[in-house]
């Protein structure tokens, strides 16, 4: 394994295991804070019970999301240093802000969870509400740097360094509203519907457990929207990355060849020494129609680039098409909970439709993890795209197998006593 | 003193806020980890009663005071980009394992807390934490050794010329070095003796920590001395600082007179005052070092001008960071005031 590799695998590791947390981060206080609020509202002592059992389990993720937090911004001076002096003046802006996002959530996340008895009910619901608004600001601001990798901007070169730099203008670049709306709804979508599946699963054995049914309500009510609104949010990425990374657009629908009224490939596998993409279903037209909302538009393929700036073109279109096909069951499946929610239906009743939100529990992180893959993989092999390549940012440091394996047997520990303390608290109300 | 403040600029300013968050780091997360000092050392009949007072002072805050690091982190690759290039450059592997201890310690302090309530489960967590606790400190002073002593800058030059040992172990590895990190934990363990005594409920407890802080004083002076000692042949920045700069006298009694309070506070048992008293004592320490080094940011290869972000990033992150005082002081108030305990 190459040093490169090894840093490269660190990091997807790394931020593979944090992204899961912080999704849950962002979600699980928006639920936790409206369960609160539904009781403070009934006066109903199982929505309290819920408020408190969701306040348990994001005490205990969230901790986790902040100490892989911590090692990712030391993880880019360790792994990239020579990005970092190259990126730091511009990415820092955004960083510095959700430092203080993050900051201002450890604070009321504590207030929440210590403060039951010593502050007021109203101040202890505007923790929580406080906690849930910089959950969501940190992600955006976190995104930001992401989409600047995608799409710098606020850059002047000359000869192969920074001659300028308009950090304002980098923070808002091409790529910034679209990824950051696309990850918000992304970590709604999955910890919603993935807390949605766990209680549909426990009401298809026990259909009359109150504490569910309300979990069940309120999970949906977080989740369901976020994944339907989610296919729109990407059909705007889509069409961002393909004026601005066409080449990452060419790798995710495996398109070889230049060419106008392009067809929209679903499934396939590509076939880099072949040039083409094998067994996909082709839709005519679909995917001119698609990135440019026009069916004969001209689409670049692969070979229009020079061929040491393609990515890994195979884990790039799987991963695309895995995040597409697992968004697309959760949109529908979250369409029918919700015409059944409005038709003022009781949900534990619809056996199968329980049935289909236990089965797509964990869609959305295998979702957002294939996603992540498309965005990332997508860009190599930039680190910033057109401007630094990752080979060229890596430490000179040897022997980056060794952290690697460590990292990674500390991150497969750690998800495994995560899993475990998680199902003993589901399991304290099944 | 004169040449100092003409050459202050808006990086200068910046590199001050950055020590300035460091020292919130340092008397709030730094007790933190002492906490876990403490509970590691826990000792006599009322070994569980101490436990229970240490996890109950530090689980609404820990995270919180964590996010200091995490700011000092951000604003040294924000406005120092090439410092922060060459620490992890050099030193990858103390990083490396501190990072592996901070995220043992917060985490195995909340599988404690939320955790299976068995006993067994509990000593294994306890025990992660407080080791956790113990090692991590002497990591983060390691780091603030080599830096001190320019083996990171002479090293950053050997990059591709020096073996593994002498490039990316050797800098780290000296006698100076470890005695930083020991000193660091001394200091770190001492905060939270003295915060534990004002937070503790009852006498007894109060007693125990009061005990626990005047041996930790003890350390603290014998882990200075050897840090000192080292520091002669190994860090002459360091050293020159200390005692040639002009500046240096003026320190030297701050720091005495804030350690002599303190130990004069605990043997009286005014624990507020002495609360006061040890932080100040820290606060000067961590600022004596930061202006021994200075010009350096990495001595004595990059100077703050030389390593700073162009002018833009480093006003705007300035008007963040103002910007995000406004929103930050008034929280921390609050969470504090929130959880402010018996001796208040």
């Amino acid at each position: 394994m190459t040093d490169l590799f090894a840093a490269r695998t660190q990091m997807a590791l790394s931020l593979g295991f944090h992204i899961v947390f912080a999704e849950i981060g962002i979600a699980m206080p928006l639920m936790m804070v409206l369960a609160e609020w539904r009781y403070r509202e009934t006066g109903d002592p199982v929505l309290l019970q819920l408020a408190k059992r969701w306040a348990k389990g994001s005490a205990i993720l969230f901790a986790v999301g902040a100490v892989s937090g911590t090692v990712l911004s030391f993880e880019l001076g360790l792994l990239w240093p020579k990005f970092m002096a190259f990126a730091g003046p511009i990415i820092g802006l955004p960083f510095s802000l959700e430092g203080f996002a993050f900051f201002t959530e450890a604070i009321f996340l504590g207030v929440y969870l210590y403060g039951w008895d010593r502050i007021s009910p109203r101040a202890h619901l505007v923790a929580g509400a406080i906690v849930a608004a910089s959950g969501a600001a940190s992600a955006i601001f976190v995104v930001m740097v992401n989409a600047w990798m995608n799409t710098p901007t606020g850059v002047t070169m000359r000869n192969g360094a920074i001659a300028g730099v308009d950090p304002i203008a980098g923070m808002l670049n091409p790529s910034t509203f679209q990824q950051a709306l696309h990850m918000l709804l992304a970590s709604y979508a999955a910890t919603g519907l993935a807390v949605a599946g766990i209680h549909a699963a426990l009401l298809r054995r026990k259909p009359d457990v109150a504490f569910h049914r309300r979990a069940l309500t309120l999970a949906l009510a977080v989740g369901a929207p976020a994944a339907i609104l989610q296919p729109l949010s990407g059909d705007i990425s889509a069409r961002t990355v393909a004026q601005w990374q066409p080449v990452k657009l060419a790798s995710l629908e495996g398109q070889f060849e230049t060419e106008r009224g392009a067809p929209l490939r679903i499934g396939g596998l590509p076939d880099v020494a072949a040039q083409r993409t094998r067994f996909a279903l082709e839709i005519p037209h679909g995917l001119s129609l698609l990135a440019f909302h026009s069916p004969s538009a001209e689409v670049r393929g692969l070979t229009a680039f020079p061929r040491d700036t393609w990515p890994p073109v195979v884990p790039v279109h799987l991963g695309f098409q895995l995040m597409v096909g697992l968004g697309t069951a959760m949109a529908l499946v979250s369409g029918w909970a919700l015409a059944v929610m409005l038709r003022k239906r009781e949900l534990s009743e619809r056996s199968r439709l329980l049935l289909a939100l236990a089965i797509i529990t964990p869609f959305g992180f295998v979702a957002t993890e294939a996603g992540w893959t498309v965005t990332e993989v997508g860009r190599q092999p930039w680190v910033v795209q057109g401007l630094l390549r990752t080979s060229e940012a890596v430490t000179p440091m040897p022997g980056l197998v060794v952290p690697m394996l460590l990292f990674a047997l500390l991150y497969l520990g750690l998800a495994a006593i995560v899993a475990a303390l998680i199902a003993s608290l589901v399991r304290e109300t099944a | 003193m004169s040449a100092l403040w003409a050459s202050v600029g808006l990086s200068e300013v910046v590199a001050g806020i950055m020590v300035l968050a460091l020292n919130a780091y340092v008397l709030m997360g730094g007790a933190d980890y002492g906490g876990g000092v403490w509970d590691l050392l826990a000792t006599g009949s009322r070994r569980d009663r101490q436990r229970e007072l240490i996890s109950s002072s530090i689980a609404p805050i820990w995270e919180a005071n964590h996010v200091w690091l995490i700011v000092v982190v951000v604003m040294l690759f924000t406005a120092f980009p090439a410092a922060f290039s060459t620490l992890g450059i050099i030193l990858h592997v103390p990083i490396t394992l501190m990072l592996v201890g901070i995220v043992l310690r917060g985490s195995a302090f909340v599988f404690r807390s939320y955790g299976r309530a068995n006993r067994a489960s509990q000593r294994r967590w306890g025990r992660t934490f407080s080791i956790a606790s113990t090692v991590t400190p002497i990591l983060l002073g390691i780091i603030v050794g080599a830096l001190s002593s320019g083996n990171v800058g002479n090293a950053a030059g050997r990059v591709g010329a020096g073996s593994f040992r002498d490039v990316f172990v050797a800098p780290w590895t000296t006698a100076y070095a470890i005695a930083v990190g020991l000193f660091a934990l001394a200091l770190f363990a001492y905060l939270a003796a003295v915060y534990l005594a004002v937070a503790a409920s009852d006498v007894e407890l109060r007693e125990d920590f009061r005990k626990r802080a005047l041996a930790a004083a003890i350390v603290v002076f014998a882990a200075a001395m050897a840090a000192l000692y080292f520091a002669r042949s190994a860090a002459p920045l360091v050293i020159f600082g200390l005692t040639g700069a002009p500046w240096a006298a003026v320190l030297h009694v701050c720091t005495a007179f804030a350690a002599i309070v303190a130990v004069v506070a605990l043997w009286r048992r005014r624990y507020r005052g002495a609360r006061i008293a040890v932080a100040a004592q820290v606060s000067f320490i961590l600022w004596g070092w930061a202006f021994a080094q200075y010009p350096f940011i990495v001595p004595s290869t990059l100077t703050i001008d030389a390593a700073a972000a162009p002018r833009i990033t480093l006003e705007l992150l300035l008007a963040g960071l103002a910007g995000g005082a406004a929103i930050l002081i008034p929280s921390l108030r609050y969470l504090f005031r929130t959880f402010a305990t018996a001796a208040e």
